[in-house]
């Protein structure tokens, strides 16, 4: 009873009809401004996507840092037109798995199955794909990049959506049910807000593998197609051939500056809406500042409006009486008839899939050539474990030790974001420097690489684990002098396990994705190559051999998602068992 | 003070407001048993009476809840609102829910807001009866709050103001006090009890769902008590107070002991819902194994040792008990009946009292109360006998748990297979009759040196 009128409201403070002139002030000149010229550099941008592909405006690349800005502006397009794409196949997909058993049943597995195929191994056949649907025209190859950047989003926010969907309260769905609300008014103001925190997580989340395929996307060879993409990306391509060293690091920063934007003016301010939509009731914790952004915003009196407009108009659209009203079935199970039927159609198609496949396998490679290909998996393999053991062995430690002062946590998580955001593939260039400087063996140097932007999931993860580690767990440690390993041991390793893997997880999917990048690099004319199944798949995305780009790419998923099914599930849900606190 | 428009009570007693006919609802299992969850349960509530459903948690009174809002179908039996069948949620009935359900995304005005949008009602007309709801049940000034900023009294208004707002004929509450603090919940309950007597709701009649049963005497006008597995009316009582009723009055206290009595009754006394029920009971075979509920060897000695303390000796009132112990209902029938179950205390006419071997058990140390409860165990408890006896019989003395759960799951849901499972091990590990490896789910003899 003695809870006070909130502050923070987020109400209109200002009816439309009292707008006038007087009312605007310099904020509002200021991001008008802004929103202008932003809307002229899209209008720009989208001109030169629709031009063919061999125009003047497709002139060369110039290292000159003054483009950088709008290659960087490019760049930065491309990741939110992956991103809007992905938004919408995450609506229709996920919400089709959620709503209809059926579905769910075949669309789940493939998620699984699509999340451990190696990104860029679809490059050959995304570009082949698009720039037939094009034919002659810049459109075709930005779609394809757009497509690549796309399939590192897509899985993970669907499935994310998916399980918010599954996860809806039951006393909310009632609730829902109760008050007589439309199938549609329920998916937009019930459904659709339980499943925006997991959304904006995860789109955050996997901006670290966008912005690394949207800069490796960009130089796109092909067999003989080879197109160069305006963008930060195709910059550090010029930067390589051109044996520039000053460019990529130019690139770098302008990297370092686009993300630094886009975090504090896209996901800071979206972050902080969405902590609205948790559904775990209790304090909040650790009251957030809110994003300057966000309250810029409310100063300025025409943008906060149309703002207000947005919502309100968002809001009457999802009150819209669209579909039907709950209506209570007895549940029975589908017939058995029905069930036999269903599996069978799945049978069959699998078995012609088989066997397209098997007529496929024998006509195009030898068993000899599988034996290589998979020889070349186990090195790989190699790679990929020892480099998630030599960071584990460097982050676990630095983890913890970050994460037991709770101050000093929350900075190092927000440094540790910026660096898991910022695409790794961008640095290699100086590490290949380096390793033809000091004549290195590119088999053992080239492997470091593979990591570089995957093991901040681990020490993000391990960060979280322990600064929410019981701190009466940790006092009762200290009472009885427990010290060195034991602590180590008994205390600290087994409450951050769960943590831990699921850093390991992220970073071992990283690790085999990054493979492909980087087990094949080049400086000038020199290209240094790695033995493993991720060169191998480089080389024959080059060469445009389609057939070998599927085997690597069938073999390297076959790999991971061995790994899944065989190490990391069997763990994490033991660990999870187990190890979890409450 | 008066009861509320006698007159208009005794007028209304024959519009029935909502009824439901035989309901009998049955949860569906892969295998060829189905459990009831309810049996022939019918009912009817009159438009200007509060109706009680009183039961202990499993007997399916929010199962018949969620069917009498449409939330549910029955799988045997009908629900006739108004006269009609009912097929589905009607904009005639509104439902509160225990644990509120309010949408974490929208202020308290949006909150109470949205079964009028749903509805269709905007602009003006919607801003008013908002206002109105809001006004009525007392969250004036709450309006553009957020539910995570409200106490759990606010948000329950929250719930109270959104299903009046669509002004329904029928107002449904499921246990609408019960996640709430006694202070509390003691305010919202008077305040919801003035609101009806003043006719100030725009309802003609409610049903409460309550585990509480002297929240169900200070509110309804009719009572029905439900027994467990499977949920059936066990008797049904007219509450003979006017409101606003004194819960230390003895008439009161009186009516409250009758209930308790009739609920920890062996034999209830012939009543027409018991002819019915007697009946259906005597169709269904009684299971080997019986549902355990989750109870404590801790709570059980802590209940053991006050009754045998000095101001008991032995006997004590039950609701004079819960009150001691600050026990809710859900909590003292179940400690109870499982203390009856091993043969240390007797239920009688809502008293519970030692046994011999009880006051024994108390008197003793430790070890010895080990042996008198592995005793009462084996002998009492035929699930701790079976995996016992399996247990001696195998050389590697170990047996896995899960030909145990499907066994329970003849007769019992899953949930309380594994209810009963867990109490089973908590009661076994103490006696040291046996001890269960959760990793790998089965049941161990501790000697053996397996682990």
């Amino acid at each position: 009873m003695t809870a006070t009128k909130p502050e923070t409201s987020f109400r209109p403070q200002a009816s439309f009809s009292s707008l006038s002139v007087r009312h605007l002030n310099s904020l509002d000149a200021l991001l008008l401004v802004c929103v202008v010229g932003v809307a002229i550099l899209v209008g720009n941008s989208v001109r030169h996507m629709l031009a063919p592909l061999s125009s003047p405006t497709m002139a060369p690349l110039h290292l000159n840092v003054a483009y950088l800005p709008g290659y960087a502006l490019r760049t930065t397009l491309r990741m939110f037109a992956a991103l809007a794409l992905s938004l919408v196949f995450t609506f229709s997909y996920a919400t089709l798995a959620a709503k209809n058993r059926r579905a769910e049943q075949v669309l789940i597995p493939l998620l699984d199955v699509l999340q451990s195929v190696p990104i860029l191994g679809f490059l050959t056949f995304t570009v082949t794909f698009f720039l037939g649907l094009f034919p002659g025209r810049v459109l075709g190859a930005e779609f394809a990049a757009i497509f690549t950047i796309f399939t590192s989003q897509a899985w993970n926010l669907a499935l994310g959506m998916y399980q918010s969907l599954k996860n809806v309260p039951d006393e909310l769905e009632e609730a829902a049910r109760c008050f007589g609300l439309t199938s549609w008014q329920k998916f937009w103001r019930l459904e659709v807000p339980c499943a925006v925190p997991s959304l904006v997580w995860n789109s955050m989340m996997s901006m670290a593998g966008g912005w690394f395929m949207v800069v490796y996307s960009e130089t796109i060879t092909v067999g003989n197609t080879h197109i160069v993409l305006p963008g930060i990306g195709s910059y550090v391509g010029v930067a390589i051939t051109q044996r520039n060293i000053w460019a990529v690091l130019a690139a770098i920063v302008a990297m370092l500056l686009v993300i630094l934007a886009y975090d504090q003016i896209v996901f800071r301010p979206l972050a902080s809406w969405a902590t609205r939509f948790r559904l775990e009731a209790g304090p909040s914790t650790a009251s957030v500042p809110e994003p300057w952004i966000l309250r810029t915003l409310r100063h300025t009196r025409l943008l906060s409006l149309l703002g207000d407009m947005i919502l309100g108009v968002a809001r009457k659209l999802g009150t819209l009486p669209l579909g039907g009203r709950f209506r209570p079935s007895s549940q029975q199970g589908q017939p058995v008839a029905a069930r036999w039927l269903w599996w069978s159609v799945w049978a069959v198609i699998l078995l012609a899939a088989l066997e397209q496949a098997g007529t496929y396998a024998s006509a195009f490679y030898t068993s000899r050539q599988i034996l290589h290909v998979f020889m070349l998996g186990c090195i790989t393999l190699l790679r990929v474990v020892s480099m998630v053991c030599l960071a584990s062995i460097i982050w676990v430690p630095m983890g913890v030790w970050l994460g037991l002062d709770s101050a000093r946590a929350r900075r190092a998580q927000l440094v540790v974001q910026y660096c898991a955001a910022f695409p790794a593939n961008l640095f290699f260039p100086i590490f290949v420097v380096g390793i033809i400087r000091f004549g290195l063996v590119p088999d053992i140097w080239l492997t470091p690489l593979m990591i570089l932007g995957a093991q901040w999931y681990i020490l993000f993860n391990v960060i979280g684990g322990t600064s929410s580690f019981p701190g009466a767990l940790l006092e009762v440690g200290r009472n009885f002098n427990v010290s060195g390993m034991l602590w180590w041991r008994k205390i600290m390793l087994p409450g951050i396990i769960p943590y831990y893997l699921t850093g390991v997880m992220a970073a071992s999917g990283g690790a085999w994705n990054a493979a492909v990048a980087s087990e094949m690099a080049q400086w000038g004319d020199i290209t240094l190559k790695a033995h493993g199944i991720g060169s191998y798949i480089a080389q024959a995305t080059v060469e445009g051999s389609t057939s070998r780009v599927a085997l690597g790419v069938v073999i390297m998923s076959l790999f991971v998602m061995a790994m899944n099914w065989v190490v990391w599930r069997p763990l994490s849900e033991y660990a999870y068992r187990r190890l979890k606190f409450s | 003070m008066i009861s509320p428009l006698p007159d208009a009570q005794e007028g209304a007693k024959s519009a029935i407001l909502i009824e439901a006919r035989h309901i009998s609802q049955a949860y569906h299992k892969d295998s060829a048993v189905d459990l009831q969850v309810l049996d022939d349960v019918s009912l009817s509530l009159h438009s200007g009476e509060i109706v009680g459903l009183l039961g202990r948690s499993g007997s399916g009174k929010s199962t018949l809840l969620r069917i009498l809002a449409g939330l549910l179908t029955p799988t045997s039996g009908d629900v006739l609102w108004q006269g009609k069948p009912l097929e589905g949620p009607d904009p005639g009935i509104a439902m509160v829910f225990q644990s509120f359900a309010l949408f974490p995304w929208m202020t308290v005005e949006e909150n109470v807001a949205l079964g009028l949008e749903a509805k269709g009602i905007h602009g003006a007309e919607r801003d008013r009866r908002v206002e109105n709801a809001i006004d009525l049940i007392g969250l004036g000034g709450y309006e553009n709050a957020w539910p995570k900023e409200l106490s759990g009294g606010m948000q329950q208004r929250v719930g109270l103001a959104r299903a009046l707002v669509v002004q329904p004929d029928l107002l449904l509450m499921d246990e609408p006090f019960s996640a709430l603090d006694v202070l509390t919940a003691e305010n919202l309950r008077t305040d919801l009890v003035e609101l009806w007597s003043e006719n100030k709701l725009p309802v003609q009649g409610m049903l409460v769902v309550t585990h509480n049963i002297e929240e169900a005497v200070l509110i309804c006008d009719r009572i029905m008590i439900f027994s467990s597995n499977p949920g059936r009316i066990a008797h049904i009582l007219s509450v003979p107070f006017a409101h606003p009723r004194n819960r230390e009055d003895s008439a009161f206290r009186q009516f409250v002991d009758h209930i308790y009595a009739l609920m920890t009754q062996r034999a209830p006394i012939v009543s027409e819902a018991d002819i019915t029920s007697g009946q259906g009971q005597a169709a269904q075979p009684e299971p080997i194994f019986k549902a355990l509920p989750q109870v404590s060897i801790t709570m059980m000695i802590g209940m053991m040792e006050a009754l045998a303390a000095p101001p008991l000796n032995g006997r004590a009132d039950l609701p004079m008990l819960a009150e001691k112990l600050q026990l809710e209902l859900d909590d003292l029938f179940p400690l109870g009946e499982s203390l009856e179950l091993l043969g240390l205390a007797e239920l009688e006419d809502g008293d519970i009292l030692l046994t011999n071997e009880g006051v024994h058990f108390v008197l003793s140390d430790l070890d010895e109360r080990k042996a008198i409860m592995g005793h009462a165990l084996i002998h009492y408890v035929p699930l701790v006998k079976t995996i016992r006896s399996v247990l001696d019989e195998r050389p590697t003395h170990t047996a896995n748990a899960e030909r145990f759960r499907d066994e329970l799951e003849v007769s019992m849901s899953p949930d309380y297979a594994r209810q009963t499972l867990q109490t089973v091990v908590g009661w076994a590990r103490f006696a040291e009759l046996f001890d269960f490896d959760e990793e790998g789910d089965r049941f161990f003899l501790e000697d053996d040196g397996v682990e």
